[in-house]
């Protein structure tokens, strides 16, 4: 294991603590508002999360992984922000 | 040469990893919801960018990662790049169009 893969075990770890944290804000959060921001702040660190793992194991499939999590992080935001105004879908 | 990439890939991932701690300290410590968009909005793409960039300078010495990790690397960073403020600036403008109050120091100089 070289010096450049600990690094890049180090960053995930630090991910990982990020995520923790915006967790508790998830949990915590007085509105829907804040609830929405911190799943859309996690989804972005989930996709970089998932690049890094892909870099530690050694796979370049992770990477596709990462950009469908990417799309679809977006996709559901949106989709969550209009079911809380409207209550619907359609 | 490998070592040139390789100081330049922990340079960029250690400045991308305290971007990112940052702002998720940013996400929970900042006093009310317009105030934590900020660091989701700013800290979270710029950290993002640099750890992707990191791992690209990464690619380009890997016998594993070849040119198409690289394709798909910058491939995210454009998308993140795109998605993430538009998301958080939907989401911004929905609690603003709902009557979400703004923060007054104020207010909350007694708490």
């Amino acid at each position: 294991m070289s010096f450049t893969s600990g690094v890049v075990f180090l960053t995930a770890c630090t991910i990982m603590v990020g995520i923790g944290l915006i967790l508790i804000r998830a949990i915590l959060g007085p509105t829907a508002y804040d609830r929405i921001l911190a799943a859309n702040a996690m989804g972005t660190k989930t996709v970089i999360f998932v690049a890094l793992l892909g870099f530690m194991v050694g796979r370049p499939d992770f990477l596709d992984i990462a950009l469908l999590y990417a799309l679809i992080n977006f996709v559901v935001t949106i989709a969550i922000l209009k079911f809380t105004e409207f209550g619907r879908l359609g | 040469m490998k070592l040139g990439y390789d100081i330049l890939t922990i340079v960029l991932l250690i400045a991308g990893s305290f971007f990112a701690l940052t702002a998720a300290v940013g996400i929970l410590k900042l006093p009310d919801f317009y105030t934590r968009a900020h660091p989701a909005g700013k800290s979270d793409t710029l950290a993002q960018t640099l750890i992707m960039a990191g791992l690209l300078v990464q690619t380009f010495h890997s016998d594993i990662f070849g040119f198409h990790a690289s394709i798909k690397l910058a491939l995210i960073v454009l998308i993140l790049f795109i998605t993430a403020p538009s998301a958080t600036h939907a989401i911004i403008k929905a609690a603003n169009v709902h009557g979400l109050k703004h923060w007054r120091k104020e207010e909350h100089d007694n708490d």
